[in-house]
C-alpha cells in the first residue's frame, strides 16, 4: 500500500534495525532450516514474506532484497527497475517520470537512507544486475543459508 | 588539431597508452582541449544518405556525435546502425545504449558488433519510459539499469568476458560514457550518482540540458568535493530553445528537462524568440567554459541541427581549432582564424 510505503522509509532506521535482528536470527535458525530442508521452507516462507514486506513496501518479490542499501524503499517499484539510484527523468516536484502520482522511490530512498545510520555509504554500493531466475523467491532464506555458509567459511 | 597518425577514414587510430580506445573523442579529451559533441536525430528511414545528410551539418564543428537510441521512446533507425554508417565516413560517433527496449542479451551482443564496426564510444543510459513516446503499448524491457551496463561494459572490454562469464577471444575497445542530470532531484545526490557511475566505468559524462547555471555550478562544486574531475571527462549539455512557447511545452512534456522561468521570461520577451534561444544557448556554452572541471558541451539542438556550427562558432570555445571532418584536410587551411 502507498501509504504504509512511505510511511516505512520515514521509519527507516527502526525497520533497518529490527531487520539487522531478524537476520541474525535466520542465521541462528540455520540448523534447523537445514534440517527441514531449505527447499521445503521455500514456499511458506516465501508466501510470509510476500504478506509481510508486501504490506510494508509494496515488494515485489526479486529475491535479492536490497532494501537495507535503498532507505527502505524498494527499487523495483520503479518502473525501470532501477537498483542503483534514480533515473533522469524525475519531476522538479520530486515525482516518478512515469507514475506522476508516485513519488520517485529513488528519492523516497535518498531520504530513507539519510535516516539510516551509514545509510548514504549503503546507497553508494554497485549493485549488478538483477538476476532475474530469483523473482518470486524468498530473500530472507537466501540471505540466511549465505550467512550461514559464510560463517561456517570464517569459523568452521 | 591534427593527429600525425591520422588514418584514412573508416580505420581506427593507434591506441595511445593510457587510452581505452582508438577513437577521435578520447584523444581529444585527454589532449586537454575544450570538446564538443553533439546530438544527431536518427531518421525515420533506411535511407544512409539521410544519416549522412545529418551528420553533414556539423562538419568542422564537433569532435563527435551522438546517436540517439530511440530517444523519447520513439522508434527511429538504430542507434547502432547510424553509428556502423558514421564510421566508414571516419566519423566518431557516440553510440547511445538504452536500456529500456533490450535485455542483456541484446546489448552484450550490440556492443560487440558496434566496437567491431569501429565504434569506439558508447554512452550507456536508462532510457526514457515508453509512455513518452510513440508506441506506448509496447513493453519496457529494463532489464539492465545504466549503471549495471556500465560494469557489464567494462567487464566486456576488461575482463573479456560475458556478464554469463563465458569468455570473448577479442575485448571491444570502447572509451565508455554515462548521462547525468544535475537538475532534478534528489540534487544533493546527483554527484554521488555520478561517483557510482565513474566507480562503474564511467569515462565520460555528457549531462542532460543545463540551462540553471546555479544547479549545474552547485552540482560541479560537489562533483569537485568528490574528487571525481580528472576521473572522467563532463560534458555539460546545452541547446537553442526555439521559443518561449516550446521551451514552455519541453518543459512539461520532456523528462528531467528543467528549464527557469528567466529564461522562458527573457524568450517571451525578445523580439527575434529564435535568435534569442541561440542567444542564450551560446551564453550558456560560454558560462561552461569558465566552470572547473567541465571538458567540453554536448549541443542537443533537435529539430534546428543546422544552428549548431553557429552557434559553436559564435561560442569562441573551438579557439580556432577545426575537427575532423571528411573532407577537412583536403579542401580548409589547417587553422580558422581566431576571433
Amino acid at each position: 500500500m502507498y501509504a504504509v510505503r512511505l510511511w516505512s522509509t520515514r521509519h527507516a532506521r527502526g525497520l533497518e534495525r529490527f531487520y539487522r535482528l531478524f537476520e541474525s536470527a535466520l542465521v541462528r535458525l540455520h540448523g534447523i532450516a537445514s534440517a527441514i530442508g531449505y527447499t521445503r521452507l521455500e514456499r511458506p516462507v516465501a508466501v510470509v514474506e510476500r504478506a509481510v514486506k508486501g504490506f510494508l513496501f509494496d515488494c515485489q518479490m526479486c529475491g535479492q532484497c536490497v532494501l537495507s542499501s535503498t532507505g527502505m524503499s524498494c527499487p523495483m517499484n520503479c518502473p525501470k527497475n532501477l537498483r542503483n539510484g534514480p533515473c533522469g527523468g524525475v519531476r522538479g516536484d520530486g515525482r516518478c517520470e512515469v507514475k506522476p502520482d508516485m513519488r520517485c522511490v529513488w528519492v523516497e530512498a535518498y531520504d530513507g537512507s539519510l535516516r539510516i545510520p551509514g545509510g548514504l555509504k549503503a546507497m553508494q554500493a554497485l549493485q549488478h544486475a538483477a538476476d532475474r531466475r530469483l523473482q518470486g523467491t524468498s530473500s530472507w532464506l537466501r540471505v540466511a543459508r549465505e550467512k550461514a555458509a559464510e560463517l561456517k567459511r570464517i569459523a568452521p | 588539431m591534427i593527429f600525425e597518425d591520422e588514418p584514412v577514414p573508416g580505420y581506427p587510430l593507434p591506441i595511445l597508452p593510457g587510452h581505452t580506445s582508438p577513437g577521435r573523442l578520447e584523444r581529444v579529451l585527454r589532449a586537454g582541449v575544450f570538446a564538443v559533441t553533439a546530438e544527431l536525430a536518427p531518421p525515420d528511414s533506411a535511407d544512409p544518405e539521410d544519416v549522412y545528410r545529418r551528420a553533414r551539418v556539423f562538419d568542422g564543428y564537433v569532435d563527435a556525435i551522438n546517436a540517439t537510441d530511440g530517444s523519447g521512446a520513439n522508434c527511429h533507425m538504430s542507434s547502432l546502425a547510424v553509428c556502423a554508417l558514421l564510421t566508414r565516413m571516419g566519423y566518431a560517433p557516440v553510440m547511445q545504449i538504452s536500456c529500456r527496449d533490450r535485455n542483456r542479451i541484446a546489448i552484450q551482443g550490440d556492443i560487440l558488433g558496434g566496437a567491431a564496426m569501429g565504434v569506439c564510444n558508447m554512452l550507456c543510459l536508462t532510457g526514457d519510459g515508453v509512455q513518452v513516446g510513440d508506441h506506448p503499448q509496447a513493453k519496457p524491457v529494463f532489464d539492465l539499469d545504466c549503471i549495471s551496463l556500465l560494469t557489464i561494459a567494462r567487464t566486456l572490454r576488461d575482463e573479456h568476458h560475458f556478464e554469463s562469464g563465458r569468455k570473448i577471444t577479442f575485448a571491444p575497445r570502447v572509451f565508455l560514457g554515462a548521462a547525468e542530470n544535475p537538475s532534478v532531484p534528489p540534487y544533493e545526490w546527483r554527484a554521488q550518482r555520478l561517483a557510482k557511475k565513474v566507480a562503474a566505468g564511467a569515462q565520460l559524462i555528457q549531462t542532460q540540458y543545463c540551462y540553471d547555471t546555479v544547479l549545474l555550478k552547485d552540482f560541479m562544486r560537489r562533483v569537485e568535493d568528490l574528487d571525481l574531475i580528472g576521473q572522467a571527462f563532463i560534458l555539460i549539455g546545452v541547446g537553442p530553445l526555439r521559443s518561449a512557447k516550446a521551451a514552455e511545452w519541453m518543459r512539461t512534456h520532456v523528462p528531467g528537462m528543467h528549464i527557469p522561468d528567466a529564461i522562458i521570461k527573457r524568450l517571451a520577451g525578445a523580439e527575434d524568440q529564435a535568435r534569442e534561444g541561440r542567444n542564450v544557448c551560446i551564453e550558456l556554452i560560454q558560462e561552461c567554459r569558465g566552470i572547473v572541471g567541465v571538458s567540453g558541451v554536448h549541443v542537443m539542438a533537435y529539430r534546428q541541427e543546422e544552428s549548431v556550427a553557429e552557434a559553436i562558432d559564435r561560442s569562441g570555445v573551438l579557439a580556432g581549432r577545426v575537427p575532423w571532418f571528411p573532407e577537412r584536410d583536403r579542401s580548409q587551411p589547417l587553422n580558422r582564424a581566431t576571433q
